[in-house]
């Protein structure tokens, strides 16, 4: 079963890189867009008896290790 | 007095906290193996610099799960002194010992100068042979410096005195051009609740020598000696 997993800063964090990705977009003329942060993306492979079962394991990696809690948010998907 | 400088795989600055300690201060010293649970009767820990586990997922998150950790955090809450050094202070940060986090420099580059930090507080093993409001000029050596932490987190450590080391100016004040990174408060460095716990992100251990660009770091180590000779407390851990 796979799982994916997105982590993202906090809105409260200053997100230097995704400034940086941003101001890189207008000088290619791209106007229209607007802020953009960058985050993290992971995808496991497990093991495991049902979505359920694979969302709330994906969900503690993403806790102990993936995610710091203290300035990042995540969600889990499950297919 | 023993010094314990633990190597991670990636660390980098474990000689030089290892030759100020023994060979600048004339101290014991040894390395303690992050898969080691032994401090081997240490009486002071060191986390240095470098990039362990080559600052993957984030800096220091795999770090603090090594074996060693659980012995550096049972020696802290014995109240052992414990120094995290740039990269240390990211795996004590990761690890809880420390709150908050590291961002990015808020300038994106990695940056390598010689920078003013000024000692706030007095009333730790790593200061207490400081003054309150002392000028050290430190070496900083990092991409990673950016101090976080929520308002009502900055607020506690202002208000306990938890903030150890500010990067200041010329004239000693903590001006937003003197901080390098973006950290907030211009802190440089802060220590746990208990005061034992000190992590800092300029490198005193890279200080210790004037040949080598300043000997203004040598004081912490100094500090670390007094403290532990005048408390009379060799801790063995």
């Amino acid at each position: 079963m796979k799982a994916r997993v997105f982590v993202t800063l906090k809105p409260s964090v200053f997100d230097p890189q995704g400034h940086t990705i941003a101001d890189a977009l207008h000088s290619m003329g791209y106007k229209e867009i607007g802020d953009v942060r960058q985050g993290k993306y992971f995808e496991l492979e497990l093991d495991a008896k049902s979505a359920d079962a694979a969302r709330a394991l994906a969900s503690e990696v993403a806790d102990k290790l993936l995610a710091n809690p203290v300035i990042e948010s995540y969600r889990v998907e499950v297919e | 007095m023993k010094f314990a400088v633990v190597v991670f795989p990636g660390s980098n600055c474990d000689d030089d906290a290892y030759h100020a300690a023994k060979h600048v201060l004339g101290q014991d010293a040894e390395f303690v193996w992050h898969k080691d649970t032994s401090l081997a009767g240490a009486d002071v820990v060191i986390l240095p610099g470098g990039f362990a586990h080559g600052d993957y997922l984030r800096t220091g998150a795999i770090a603090r799960f090594s074996p060693v950790m659980s012995s550096v955090k049972a020696f802290a809450d014995a109240g052992g002194p414990v120094l995290g050094v740039c990269n240390g202070f990211q795996i004590l940060l990761e690890a809880g010992l420390l709150p908050g986090a590291m961002l990015r420099n808020r300038g994106l580059k990695f940056i390598c100068e010689q920078v003013g930090v000024r000692v706030e507080e007095t009333d730790t093993p790593f200061t207490a042979a400081c003054s309150k409001g002392q000028v050290l000029r430190i070496p900083i050596n990092h991409g990673e410096g950016n101090y976080f932490a929520a308002d009502d987190v900055l607020d506690a450590l202002e208000r306990d005195r938890r903030v150890i080391f500010r990067y200041v100016d010329a004239s000693g004040q903590p001006t937003d051009a003197a901080n390098p990174n973006g950290a907030a408060r211009n802190i440089a460095g802060i220590c746990s609740e208990r005061r034992n716990v000190v992590g800092m992100m300029p490198h005193p251990e890279r200080a210790c020598e004037p040949s080598l660009g300043s000997g203004d770091g040598l004081v912490l180590f100094e500090s670390v000696v007094m403290a532990l000779t005048s408390s009379g407390t060799m801790r063995s851990a």
